[in-house]
Formats: C-alpha cells, sequence, structure tokens
C-alpha cells in the first residue's frame, strides 16, 4: 500500500490514484469520444439521428475522487458547463453553453510545428488513442476572482511535446485556438486580436501539471469547455488555459498572447495565481468557489507551489506577472 | 376648463414609467438572485451596477430635456430618476460589502484601497447617498443657495461612476480594445450631458429655441413665448 500521509502537503498526482472504475472507464469514455464525434459529423451531414449535446448533465458523470486533494468539493457538471468565459461566443458567461452546441469538433486537427524534429499534424483520435487519458482533478482560478474544482480527463502536454521532440532552441511554446468566424461569430469583432493566442515557457511546458484535456467528469469535453482538446494550467488564472486548440508552435521567444495585446499593462505573460499581486484595477488577495457565498483566501500558486514554484526561483514576480 | 387627471398628464406617466421599470428591475433583479445557479453574487453586483448608472443618466438628461427642448415634465421625474440610481448604487455597494465580502474587513479594505477602482465608485456613492438626503423639500428650503451648490456634484459623480464602469470590464478603454463599447458609450453620453449645461452653449440653445417658438407663434398670436429659467 502506499502511504498517502507522506503526500499530505502535496497534491497526489492523480495517476497514483486513479481508481480502477475510473481507470476502465477511458476506454468507455473514448469510445463516447468517437460516437459523439461520429454524431457531429452526421449532424453537420444533414441528418437528424445525432442531437448536440445539451448543456444539462449527462446520466452517467464518472470521477474518481469527489473532492480535490485539499477536500474541497469538486463543482457540479451543470456549474462547470453553464459559466464559461469563451469570448469567441459571448461576453457573457451564461449564455456561451448554448451558443457555443453546434461548434463542430469533427474531424480536427491538432498542427504541432516549429522549432521540433518531428512537426506532426495529429487527428483527435490519434490524440486520444496515442496518448494514456487519465483524470485530473483540477482547481481552476479566473482572473475575476472566482473558482472552481473540476475533474478533467486528459494527458500531460509533455507527452505530445516529447513526440515531436523540441530542438535545443525551442524556448517557449506558443497554442492558437481555432480562427472560424463562421462559427464563432464574436470573431468578426474587430477590437480582439483573433484568433485567441496564449503561450507558455517550455519548462511551464513540460511540468507534469500542464494537462491537454480532452473530457470533463469522465465525459468528452463540451464546446463551451473547450472541446474538443484544450490547455489546462491550473497554477495560473484560467485566461491562460485556452480551448479548442488547433495549433501548438515550439518558437524560440516569448510569444504576444490575447490578453498581453488587449491589455499589455493589466495582464502578465506569467499570469501565475498570487495573491500578493494585485491586478492593475483590483486585489487578487480572495477568490468566491462557485456554489459557495462567502470568499477564501486565494492560495499562491493557485496551492502548486510544491509543484511549480522551482520553476519562478530568482524571478520577480511582481514584476513578471 | 376641465381639470385632467394629473396621473395622465405627461409628467405624471413619466413618473408611473420611472417607478415600474425602477422596481421592476429590482424585482427582477432579486428574482434572479435566487434563481441564478452559478454566480449570483458576481451578476447581482454587474446588473445592479449597470442600473444604477442607466438611471444617473436618465436623471442627468431631464435638465436638458427642458432647456433644450422645452419639455418642462422630464424636470418632474429629474429627482425620482435620481433616487432610484441611488437605490441601485446602494444595492450594488450593499451585495459587495455584506454578500460578497461578508463585511470581511481585512479583505474589504484590500479591496477598496489597494486600488483605486472601488474607491472612484465609493467617492459617487458618497456623493449621491449626500444628495439622496438631501433631496427633500425641507433640505432645499433650509440649505437655500447651498442646496444647489451641493447637487451640482452629480456632476462629478457621473463621470466618476463612467471611469468605475470602464475600469470594471476586459479590455481597455485608451488602447481601444476588448470590451468597450458600452463604457464609451456611456462616457460619450455624459459628456454631452455636461456640455449641454454649460452656461454658454445653454443660453445659446434657450435662445434658439425661444426664437424657433417665437416664429411658430406669430403668424397667429403675437404674445411673448415663455423665457425658461435656468435649471441646474
Amino acid at each position: 500500500m502506499t502511504d498517502y500521509s507522506k503526500y499530505k502537503s502535496f497534491p497526489v498526482h492523480p495517476s497514483e490514484i486513479t481508481p480502477e472504475h475510473v481507470y476502465l472507464n477511458r476506454r468507455a469514455f473514448m469510445k463516447t469520444a468517437a460516437v459523439v464525434g461520429a454524431g457531429v459529423f452526421l449532424a453537420a451531414c444533414g441528418t437528424e439521428a445525432a442531437s448536440p449535446a445539451s448543456p444539462t448533465a449527462p446520466a452517467d458523470l464518472t470521477t474518481g475522487s469527489q473532492t480535490d486533494e485539499l477536500g474541497d468539493p469538486l463543482n457540479t457538471y451543470e456549474q462547470i458547463t453553464n459559466y464559461n468565459n469563451y469570448y469567441e461566443y459571448s461576453l457573457g458567461k451564461e449564455d456561451v453553453a448554448q451558443s457555443s452546441q453546434d461548434l463542430k469538433t469533427s474531424p480536427w486537427d491538432v498542427q504541432v510545428y516549429g522549432l521540433v524534429n518531428k512537426p506532426q499534424t495529429f487527428a483527435l483520435e490519434d490524440l486520444l488513442s496515442q496518448f494514456t487519458q487519465e483524470e485530473r482533478i483540477y482547481r481552476l482560478r479566473c482572473v475575476e476572482g472566482w473558482s472552481m474544482v473540476i475533474p478533467w480527463m486528459g494527458f500531460p502536454l509533455s507527452a505530445l511535446l516529447e513526440a515531436v521532440e523540441p530542438t535545443s532552441d525551442a524556448r517557449y511554446v506558443r497554442f492558437e485556438t481555432l480562427l472560424d468566424p463562421e462559427q464563432m461569430p464574436k470573431q468578426s469583432s474587430s477590437l480582439w486580436p483573433w484568433p485567441y493566442q496564449e503561450g507558455l515557457r517550455l519548462d511551464e511546458a513540460m511540468n507534469n501539471l500542464t494537462l491537454l484535456a480532452t473530457g470533463l467528469y469522465g465525459k468528452p469535453l463540451p464546446p463551451q469547455n473547450g472541446a474538443p482538446i484544450r490547455l489546462v494550467v491550473p497554477w495560473k488564472y484560467g485566461f491562460k488555459s485556452l480551448k479548442a486548440i488547433v495549433k501548438i508552435e515550439l518558437v524560440p521567444d516569448e510569444p504576444e498572447t490575447f490578453w498581453t495585446t488587449v491589455a499589455p499593462n493589466e495582464y502578465g505573460f506569467y499570469a501565475n495565481v498570487n495573491p500578493d499581486v494585485a491586478h492593475p484595477r483590483w486585489s487578487q488577495a480572495s477568490e468566491r468557489r462557485i456554489g459557495e457565498l462567502g470568499r477564501r483566501e486565494t492560495m499562491m500558486f493557485n496551492g502548486y507551489g510544491d509543484e511549480v514554484a522551482t520553476l519562478y526561483e530568482n524571478m520577480d514576480l511582481s514584476v513578471h506577472y | 376648463m376641465k381639470r385632467k387627471n394629473k396621473w395622465l398628464e405627461p409628467a405624471g406617466l413619466l413618473r408611473i414609467a420611472a417607478h415600474t421599470l425602477a422596481w421592476g428591475l429590482l424585482a427582477w433583479l432579486v428574482w434572479s438572485f435566487f434563481d441564478d445557479p452559478i454566480n449570483p453574487i458576481q451578476a447581482t453586483i454587474q446588473r445592479s451596477g449597470y442600473y444604477a448608472l442607466v438611471f444617473l443618466v436618465l436623471s442627468l438628461t431631464a435638465t436638458p430635456l427642458n432647456t433644450w427642448f422645452g419639455f418642462r415634465p422630464a424636470l418632474k421625474v429629474r429627482r425620482t430618476l435620481g433616487l432610484f440610481a441611488f437605490m441601485f448604487a446602494g444595492v450594488h455597494f450593499l451585495t459587495f460589502s455584506v454578500i460578497d465580502y461578508g463585511l470581511d474587513w481585512n479583505l474589504l479594505r484590500g479591496a477598496i484601497f489597494e486600488k483605486p477602482y472601488i474607491l472612484l465608485g465609493l467617492t459617487a456613492l458618497t456623493i449621491l447617498l449626500a444628495l439622496a438626503i438631501t433631496s427633500f423639500k425641507w433640505w432645499m428650503k433650509s440649505m437655500g443657495k447651498n442646496w444647489q451648490r451641493l447637487h451640482r456634484l452629480v456632476y462629478l459623480a457621473a463621470p466618476l461612476v463612467v471611469i468605475h464602469y470602464s475600469w470594471s470590464i476586459k479590455g481597455d478603454v485608451l488602447r481601444l480594445q476588448g470590451d468597450i463599447l458600452e463604457p464609451l458609450a456611456f462616457g460619450l453620453v455624459v459628456v454631452l450631458l455636461l456640455i449641454s449645461r454649460l452656461p454658454p452653449i445653454r443660453r445659446t440653445a434657450v435662445g434658439l429655441r425661444n426664437r424657433l417658438a417665437l416664429k411658430m407663434i406669430q403668424p397667429k398670436t403675437r404674445s411673448t413665448p415663455p423665457i425658461e429659467k435656468p435649471h441646474p
């Protein structure tokens, strides 16, 4: 038996605790993913055989644990899928669930290129079969001051990067969301620098916590949560974790990001959750967990300091916010 | 002359409209607070703040509607609109401080004083509070000239609220990037409403209107048009 007490101050690595029924559920998960993909494809062909995923909770949600490693309960599927910042669709968080339902997520390719030895375009099915999908229960802290606990399914970004072999010149990773104003209506607005781009330093990208998420509660991601594949960087503000990824590029220099372009003095490249560094306009010292009335004190690195603090040694985080 | 029902006069209708709108919005706000399953506190704060701004702008349109277009009934709802602006600002502040922050002084102190964003809103609220308290006839009489001086502070409160609002959105108004259309629109309207009160501009408007009225009246009667008193 593993002695879990020694992990007390650590988030337990979810791969170590994934119970058997969830493990077995991975097969079911991949099967559902394939079926949903096919359904969307059929719907696109004009048949009525498949209805788009509904924002109400499916009956067979699965998760390996009802809490995160700190003992806080998971947010419900309903909360997670009905409160989404997705400016490609709407500035309102509660209408994204409806307006994003028709996003065509199959076929879907993710192009991985740039400073790599083996550039490759992965079909979504290949990502699902080639990389072991596991459950990761992470806190998500939005820069607006609210947070959730979410049971993602997915695989570490590091596994994908290892497969394409970054060259020694590669120092940053740049990500890009789908650009398709026909499907994502707000992308027609010139007030925003579309497509949504994000970036990580290579060592951040290689950290074991950094996840490419493909599912939620054991089900494929719904469109409003970033289907079919999104980034999840749990120690950074939510806007770093971009949705509907189509491009991953290894680059030599720090890339421009969506929010550093919109307001460079307000949104830094690093965007680490940090209660001591206020947003230029408001304090970041506290947050409200969705479903709770009161506020909680925000944790440094969103509570993942043991895993990631070493990435930022000798860096002044009030300068590199 | 037959005496008309005073509620069917323009001023009465306006007053009914203002009350219906304000109390309807308040009821809807309370109802959706308990109906919204996800983050009712954030939604209530944002919406009550928005309504306060809308009523503040509406109250500022009353005087120019009279001086520029001779629409006197607007003056009859000016105070009502201002009081509703204060009501929603109060709901906004109480939701923020009591429900959201649970009156946790340590958290509140950081939130209010760390950055000017909330401090600006609080300043505007203090102004609206002072104006609301002194909005009754008794104060108007006993304060004399100072009453008008005090109530001119609304010309400061309105821009403060617009800046507070534009700081709450994601994006950058100065760089014209992001979620800026509404803050810019409100800013423009407030600037125009304030400009319309500048004495030379107001005098020009009143002069134009009186000459226009004279022209329209002249063919029939020879009576002089009513001269409008300037209003704050």
